[in-house]
C-alpha cells in the first residue's frame, strides 16, 4: 500500500504579496472607472456609478490578487472587500441623513429658537421656537424614564437572580411580547384606559405612560444581558463571606454591571425620545408653554416636527423650523449616547495598577 | 476560634443526580485536612456542603447532618448566611471584586455585613493582609483596584478577605492550582500559620502538597462516571501516604507518584 505523496511545497514561507496600498489603489481606480463608465453611458444616478465602482472593486481586487498572490489570498481579499462595501452601504444613509439635517437645520437654529415658543407666531410667519417642545419632550421622557427604570431594572434582577420556574418563564414571555408592541398600539391602549375609561384629559403624563410601555422591555432586556455577564464566582465569593443575597446583588452584582446597565437605559431613552405616535394620541400638542406634564396638552419635539412640516407645504418658515427641530432632536440623542459611553467607560470594572 | 466538624450520612444532589453518597467524617479543630481523589469524584461538592454553598447551585440539595461543634448546619431554623460567616471559603480561581480596591476587597465581608468604624476597619484590614502574607506587597497600593494584582497576590487577597470576617473554619478548593511554585509555597506556609487559629479543609490534586500541609487526608473515589462519589478512607496523612488501609488509595497515590 502506498501513501499519496504530498506535492512538493515551496521551501519558503514567503509568497508573493501585493503592497499595502493595493486595496486603496484598486478602490480609487474603481471609483474613477465607475464614474467614467456611467458618464459614457449617460447614466445620471449616483447609485449607478457607486454600484459599478463597488462591483469593479470586488472583482478587480479578486482578479489581480488571484494572479499575483494566489487563490487563497484572493478569497481573503474578496471577503475583506465585501465587508468594506457592506460597511459603506450602511454608513452612507446615516451620513447623508446627518448631513442633510445639518444643512437644512442650521438655518434657523439659534439661541432665540431654543428659548422661545410658538405662542404668538402663525405657522407661515418666521420666528418662534421650540422651547415648549423641548420642555415637553424632557418632561415626558423624564417621567417615562422614572417609571421604566425601576420597573425594568427590578424585573431584570428578578429574572436573573431569583427567577426560577413558571413565573420567570411567563415574565420573559411577556417582556418578549412587549418588545414587539407597535408604538401606536401602546398609545391606543393608554388612550382607551386613561382618557376614554378613566376620563382623564390629554397630558404629558399620559404620553409618558405609553412611552414607558415601549421603554420597559428594552430596559429589562439590556439589564438582563448585563447582569448575566457578571461572573457567578463574584456572587459566590460574596455569599461565601456571609453576605445576604440582597446585599450581594446591591453591592457586588449591580456595581459590577452598572456601566452596561446605564448604557442600556440611555439607549432606551434615545429610542423613545423620537416616538411620535403615542404622543400624537395622548399629549396632543400646543403652541404654548405648558410646564405641567400632569394636565393639558403639551408640545414635544417629534410632534412639533410633524406639525410644522405638515403645515408648511414643503417650504417657508415652518419648513425650516421643522428641520431645525429635527436637528435638535438628533443632537439630543447623540449627546445621550455620548453620555452613556462616558458613563460606561467611567464605571467599567478597573484593571491595572 | 476553631470548631470541630462532624459529618454523618451526607448525600448531595444536583437535581436528581446524586453526586456524593453517604459521607461521614470528623474534622478536628486546629488541624489541616486534605481531600484528594480523581476529578469528578465530588470533592468540591462535598466542600461546598460544609458551608451551605451547595444549595446556591440551581437544583442543589443536601441530605444528612453536618455538625459544627454541636449544631447541625442543616437543622431547621439555621440561617445559611450565618453559617457562611462561621465557615469561610477560598475558591480555586482568585475572584476579587473587580469594582473594589485592595482595601475594600478585604473589608468587603465586614462592610457588607454591618457598620464598622474606620479605625477598626483599618486595623482588621492590616491584620488580615499580614495574616495572608500580602501586607508588604500591597501596603502602598491599598486604594488601587484588587484586580490589578498578580494571580498569586489575588489569591492571597481572597484569603485575606476570607479571614477578615474571623470564621471558625476555612475551606479551600484547590487554592494553588492557578499559581506558580513560589506563590504556592507562600500559601502553604500561610496554611501552616492559619491552622493555629482555624480549622482548615483543603482540596488539592497535588499529592506532595497534601503530604506537606495536612495532618489528615481523606481519599474520595467514584466507581464509574455517573456514579456517586464516596469517601474511601480518612486517616492521618502519614499513614495514607505510607500504608493506606484500602488498596484503591494506594493505587491512586502510587499512580500519581509513578
Ligand atoms: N453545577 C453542577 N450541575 C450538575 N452537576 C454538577 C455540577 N457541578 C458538579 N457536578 C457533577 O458532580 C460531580 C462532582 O463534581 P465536583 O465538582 O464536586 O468534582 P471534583 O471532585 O471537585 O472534581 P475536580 O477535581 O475536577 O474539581 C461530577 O460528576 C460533576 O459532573
Ligand atoms: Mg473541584
Amino acid at each position: 500500500m502506498t501513501h499519496a505523496t504530498l506535492s512538493p511545497q515551496r521551501s519558503s514561507l514567503r509568497g508573493a504579496t501585493l503592497p499595502k496600498w493595493f486595496a486603496w489603489a484598486v478602490a480609487a481606480g474603481s471609483v474613477v472607472a465607475g464614474l467614467g463608465i456611467s458618464a459614457a453611458a449617460g447614466l445620471h444616478s449616483d447609485i449607478q456609478w457607486a454600484l459599478i465602482a463597488a462591483l469593479l472593486f470586488v472583482f478587480g481586487s479578486y482578479g489581480i490578487s488571484a494572479k499575483v498572490e494566489g487563490r487563497r489570498q484572493a478569497r481573503d481579499r474578496t471577503a475583506t472587500s465585501l465587508v468594506w462595501v457592506a460597511f459603506i452601504l450602511a454608513v452612507i444613509p446615516l451620513a447623508s441623513l446627518v448631513w442633510e439635517t445639518l444643512k437644512r437645520g442650521v438655518k434657523v437654529l439659534d439661541g432665540y429658537f431654543l428659548t422661545h415658543s410658538m405662542g404668538v407666531v402663525a405657522d407661515t410667519e418666521p420666528g418662534g421656537g421650540i422651547y415648549h417642545a423641548i420642555l415637553g419632550t424632557l418632561q415626558q421622557v423624564g417621567l417615562a424614564t422614572l417609571i421604566s427604570v425601576p420597573v425594568g431594572v427590578l424585573t431584570a434582577i428578578y429574572l436573573v437572580e431569583y427567577g426560577r420556574g413558571r413565573l420567570a418563564k411567563a415574565v420573559t414571555f411577556f417582556v418578549d411580547v412587549m418588545t414587539g408592541i407597535p408604538s401606536i398600539v401602546a398609545g391606543l391602549f393608554i388612550l382607551s384606559l386613561w382618557i376614554l375609561i378613566l376620563d382623564m384629559g390629554y397630558s404629558g403624563f399620559a404620553g409618558a405612560m405609553a412611552l414607558s410601555i415601549l421603554m420597559i422591555p428594552v430596559v429589562v432586556r439590556s439589564t438582563e444581558e448585563m447582569l448575566k455577564l457578571v461572573p457567578n464566582e463574584l456572587r459566590e465569593a460574596s455569599l461565601a463571606l456571609g453576605v445576604p443575597k440582597w446585599r450581594t446583588i446591591l453591592k457586588v452584582v449591580l456595581p459590577t454591571s452598572i456601566g452596561g446597565i446605564t448604557t442600556g437605559i440611555m439607549l432606551a431613552i434615545a429610542r423613545i425620545t423620537g416616538e411620535t405616535a403615542p404622543v400624537l394620541l395622548l399629549v396632543w400638542g400646543t403652541n404654548f408653554i405648558n410646564s405641567n406634564p400632569f394636565s393639558d396638552p403639551q408640545a414635544s419635539l417629534p410632534m412639533y416636527i410633524y406639525l410644522q412640516y405638515a403645515n408648511s407645504g414643503g417650504y417657508g418658515a415652518a419648513y425650516d423650523r421643522a428641520w431645525a427641530a429635527a436637528l435638535t432632536l438628533i443632537a439630543f440623542i447623540m449627546i445621550l449616547n455620548l453620555v452613556a459611553r462616558g458613563i460606561a467607560r467611567w464605571k467599567a470594572p478597573k484593571t491595572g495598577r | 476560634m476553631a470548631k470541630r466538624i462532624d459529618v454523618s450520612g451526607l448525600n448531595a444532589y444536583y437535581g436528581s443526580f446524586l453526586a456524593i453518597e453517604d459521607i461521614s467524617m470528623t474534622v478536628e479543630p486546629r488541624s489541616v485536612t486534605a481531600f484528594i481523589g480523581p476529578s469528578g469524584c465530588g470533592k468540591s461538592t462535598f466542600l461546598r456542603t460544609l458551608n451551605r454553598m451547595h444549595e446556591v447551585t440551581p437544583g442543589g440539595r443536601v441530605e444528612g447532618k453536618v455538625l459544627l461543634d454541636d449544631e447541625n448546619l442543616y437543622g431547621s431554623g439555621i440561617d445559611p448566611v450565618a453559617v457562611r460567616r462561621e465557615v469561610g471559603m477560598v475558591f480555586q480561581r482568585p475572584n476579587p471584586f473587580p469594582t473594589m480596591s485592595v482595601y475594600d476587597n478585604v473589608a468587603a465581608g465586614l462592610r457588607l455585613n454591618g457598620k464598622y468604624k474606620k479605625s477598626e476597619l483599618d486595623d482588621i484590614v492590616e491584620k488580615s493582609l499580614k495574616g495572608a502574607n500580602l501586607w508588604n506587597e500591597v501596603k502602598d497600593r491599598l486604594n488601587k483596584p484588587g484586580s490589578g494584582l498578580s494571580g498569586g497576590q489575588q489569591q492571597r487577597l481572597c484569603i485575606a478577605r476570607a479571614i477578615a470576617v474571623e470564621p471558625n473554619v476555612l475551606l479551600m478548593d484547590e487554592p494553588c492550582s492557578a499559581l506558580d511554585p513560589i506563590s504556592t509555597l507562600a500559601i502553604e506556609d500561610l496554611i501552616g500559620e492559619l491552622k493555629e487559629r482555624f480549622t482548615i479543609v483543603i482540596v488539592t490534586h497535588n499529592m506532595q502538597q497534601a503530604a506537606r500541609v495536612s495532618d489528615r487526608t481523606a481519599f474520595f473515589n467514584l466507581a464509574a462516571v455517573g456514579q456517586p462519589g464516596k469517601l474511601i478512607e480518612i486517616d492521618d496523612t502519614e499513614r495514607i501516604f505510607s500504608n493506606p488501609s484500602v488498596q484503591a488509595t494506594e493505587d491512586y497515590i502510587s499512580g500519581r507518584f509513578g
